[in-house]
């Protein structure tokens, strides 16, 4: 194959495989110890969509409770614990860590590296994070911190939050933070220095790009959230009072340290997400991105912005006229490189063919609803508006369709996508579409009466209400369909779990991909590649596809999967 | 009355696409703002998912077999992101066009005389003139103090207070001093305007003009405040300038009596011995 032969064309750090693969009667033993970022990576998936799960149950729990008014299910300490739980599980044990799992397995392979810079500090981000899951749910059998995920003070103070939930909860942020971080920087070191020869800044693949910025704002932004909640534990419990009014603290400092952190979170869960959805449509469209520099370009735009926005999360606390005015309108700005993705996206659909995979499915799910979620963006960014909306179930409804619409459904669309490399077998895709179907119905049913509710004047937070006042109806509404989004969800887990023994085998390159991990087996082994090939292009497999069809006159099959060339 | 209920049904579900107003000015703006922003949003969505559903039921693999290899069109996008860019200016310009109706209170209806007094608290009507009423926002119910200099000597002027329910005068531009003892709250009544946070330490300012008396508006605190947080609910009865002037009196002499028979009842327990002379039990 000539297109391997100019694999030394660059000096690439010598990587050796540095764990000599021996059978071992007690597999647990070898995950447990492993430092392969392929079994970290899907340690991470797999324990992030355990907490997944665990954060959809308490979702149910809150739904129920709100399906009709004056209910009596769940009290109100209950329910203010499990919001407390759901929000902060999906954030700091969901949707952060999962980017990093799937980061952890596809960055190597996706730039042709054979592991992680520092695959030892990779295996401690992983337990960091297990630590941080185990020290916030063991709350479950004491009592679980009930001041919500932000922790606002003087509530989370310890005259109004006494129990230790509260400290499992800082806990938790300075373990997963710890985790994060050392993750952010071993993302870093591995994308600057062991992209494969040939692989410049303009042939990186646009995940890999999405996972650099990440790794980026999760090291700018975590610090922030570290002192903030540091600051929180010495005003609990060491005397300090940075944030208590009767001894000239201000609350207010801790919302904004907060936010500081908590918006550039918001870009650190959806930029992974646009980049899966970046790699997948390009491939089931079977053309090249559109606008390959404005997506790469807006990510960075976007990054850059995300630190300037925080406050319009404070646009009803005591700030000036002028501040207000400020943040609306670097938030309205955000929504420039934003818009500009997803004309790109569309651009890449546009006169393509569109092979519609579940994968596929889940990608143009994606653009649909977070279009709606960045659009009911502005209405909150428009700061007088926001004094009607925020607070309301019209905030809860736009970042679940940022959130779910968006960052989920791309997880769930890249699992798809790449579910057939980590385990070497193809999902059903009949049950995929159908519980893609149901999902998004339910999704949409689920948190679309939610504006309405937010416009009726029905605040976030409060664990039951009266009946007339115009939010039964659409409680009861939103109740039904968070139930029919949840058996989406299960059978949707249902496929990820019957698939691993059932499945089709998959072969190395079962949708014709456009980058370096379907250029190796599936499962790959433990050192990736036995040869790297030079990157000539954004899209490496493309070309090798196009050097073998030369070379060997054979039209390259997919391996195994050829239900997807639509002949059917 | 079944007309009229029927009418407040329909009025009730035609209503859940626009925040609540219709109680005071500042409301009014908000929804006209909101409205604004709406056109703008419903143009973006169908030109967006209607390109995006175009694009899936055109371009499927079925009808369009063969994609078409290009690497995207540098004229197209940047007249996308100049029309973006356009759009965000269209609603900056329409913000700060409503602002000042949002943010700046009006003059009080003539009629409204006898129950302003000049104040010093922001924001102030043209006139200067106003009726200030503190609310202060603890663990789970609003107190409302009425009348100038609530927030700071209240007690030696033996200035009139409730819970929950607070009294206000139709007409009169009324400025709420807003603060909380204890955690943040946020005051927030829809039909009278957007929501302000009550935070320990700070004193917050928003106001309401009253557009229409013998009216009860509903509202509760939108920032979660502990257990009882769903209750801490609040209502703000309109009522005319002159009722007012009388409530103003019967809760005065309320509080008074009050406050004797407490006085009395002290003062039996001291010489019962159930209680020192420094209220120690």
């Amino acid at each position: 194959m000539s297109t391997t032969s100019q694999a030394t064309i660059r000096p690439v750090p010598e990587i050796l495989v540095h764990e000599v693969q021996r059978p071992s009667s007690r597999k647990w033993v070898d995950w447990v110890l492993t430092t392969d970022h392929k079994k970290i990576g899907i340690m991470y998936i797999v324990l992030t969509f355990v907490f997944f799960a665990l954060g959809g149950t308490e979702a149910l729990l809150i739904r129920s409770q709100l399906a009709v008014p004056n209910n009596t299910l769940i009290s109100s300490q209950t329910y203010n614990e499990l919001i407390t739980l759901h929000g902060t599980t999906m954030i700091f044990l969901f949707v952060v860590p999962i980017m990093a799992g799937f980061g952890n397995y596809f960055v190597p392979l996706m730039i042709g590296a054979r592991d992680m810079a520092f695959p030892r500090l990779n295996a401690l981000s992983f337990w960091l994070l297990a630590a941080g899951g185990i020290v916030f749910y063991a709350t479950l059998f004491w009592h679980p911190p009930d001041a919500g995920w932000w922790s606002y003070p003087p509530l989370s103070s310890i005259q109004y939050s006494p129990s230790g939930g509260q400290d499992a909860w800082i806990f938790l942020i300075h373990l997963t933070g710890l985790s994060s971080l050392v993750g952010a920087v071993n993302f870093y070191v591995t994308i600057v220095n062991m992209r494969a020869p040939g692989m410049s800044w303009g042939r990186l693949p646009l995940f890999v790009w999405s996972i650099l910025i990440y790794a980026i704002l999760l090291i700018i932004a975590l610090p922030v959230i570290a002192a903030a909640v540091t600051m929180l534990l010495t005003d609990r419990h060491f005397g300090t009072h940075w944030f208590d009014p009767t001894f000239h603290g201000s609350p207010v400092l801790w919302e904004n340290l907060f936010w500081f952190f908590g918006h550039p979170e918001v870009y650190i869960m959806i930029l992974p997400g646009f980049g899966i959805i970046s790699e997948v449509l390009p491939v089931f469209a079977r053309k090249p991105i559109f606008g390959y520099k404005a997506i790469a370009a807006s990510t960075i735009v976007i990054a850059f912005l995300a630190t300037l926005v925080w406050a319009h999360h404070l646009f009803t606390a005591p700030m000036p006229l002028a501040v207000l005015a400020f943040f609306m309108l670097s938030s309205f700005l955000i929504g420039i490189p934003t818009g500009v993705k997803i004309f790109n996206w569309i651009g890449t659909l546009w006169r393509g063919s569109l092979v519609m995979t579940a994968s596929m499915y889940w990608a143009l799910g994606f653009i649909f609803t977070f279009l709606i979620g960045g659009i009911t963006g502005i209405f909150l960014a428009v700061f007088p508006v926001d004094w009607q909306l925020n607070d309301t179930y019209f905030v809860v409804a736009h970042f679940h369709y940022v959130l779910m619409g968006g960052a989920v459904f791309t997880i769930l669309s890249g699992t798809y996508y790449w579910y057939p490399k980590m385990t070497g077998r193809l999902c059903n895709e009949r049950l995929g579409k159908i519980s893609f179907w149901i999902s998004f119905i339910g999704f949409n049913l689920t948190f679309f009466p939610q504006h309405a509710l937010g416009l009726s004047g029905m605040p976030r937070r409060i664990y039951t209400y009266q009946p007339g006042l115009g939010w039964s109806t659409f409680n009861l509404v939103s109740s039904i369909g968070a139930y029919i989004l949840g058996i989406g969800m299960l059978l949707t887990f249902w496929n990820f779990l019957r698939s691993y023994k059932t499945g089709k085998i998959a072969g190395p390159d079962p949708w014709k991909g456009n980058t370096l991990e379907w250029f190796t087996q599936s499962p790959p082994p433990v050192n990736n590649f036995d040869v790297i090939p030079y990157v000539r292009s954004v899209e490496p497999m493309k070309d090798i596809r196009r050097q073998i069809e030369i070379d060997t006159g054979v039209i390259q099959k997919t391996g195994g999967a050829e239900q997807f060339t639509r002949a059917q | 009355m079944i007309l009229g209920s029927l009418l407040f049904a329909s009025s009730a579900l035609a209503n859940w696409d626009v925040p609540k107003s219709g109680g005071s000015p500042n409301a009014n703006s908000e929804e006209t703002l909101y409205l604004i922003v709406s056109w703008v949003a419903l143009f973006v969505f169908l030109a967006v998912e209607g390109a995006l559903v175009y694009a899936i039921w055109k371009f499927r693999a079925k009808k369009h077999p063969v994609a078409e290899q290009f690497h995207g069109n540098t004229k197209v996008e940047l007249g996308l992101t100049a029309g973006a860019a356009g759009i965000l200016v269209v609603l900056a310009v329409a913000t700060f066009v409503t602002l000042p109706s949002i943010i700046n209170p009006p003059n009080s209806d003539a009629s409204a005389g006898q129950v302003l007094s000049a104040s010093l608290n922001t924001p102030r009507p043209p006139n200067g003139k106003e009726l200030t009423i503190c609310v202060l926002g603890r663990r789970f119910i609003w107190k409302y103090v009425y009348g100038n200099g609530c927030n700071k000597d209240y007690f030696t002027k033996h200035l009139p207070y409730s819970y929950q329910e607070m009294e206000a005068p139709a007409g009169v531009t009324i400025d709420l001093v807003i603060q909380s003892s204890d955690v943040i709250h946020s005051w927030w009544v829809p039909k009278l305007g957007g929501k302000v946070d009550a935070v320990p330490g700070y004193t917050t300012h928003t106001w309401f003009k009253a557009l229409h008396a013998g009216v009860t508006y509903y509202g509760q605190c939108a920032q979660l405040c502990g257990r009882g947080h769903a209750f801490m609910t609040a209502l703000v009865k309109i009522v005319t300038p002159s009722q007012y002037v009388a409530w103003l009196a019967q809760q005065n002499r309320l509080i008074t009596d009050q406050g004797i028979q407490v006085g009395q009842l002290r003062q039996d327990l001291i010489k019962s011995g159930g209680l020192t002379s420094n209220g120690v039990f």
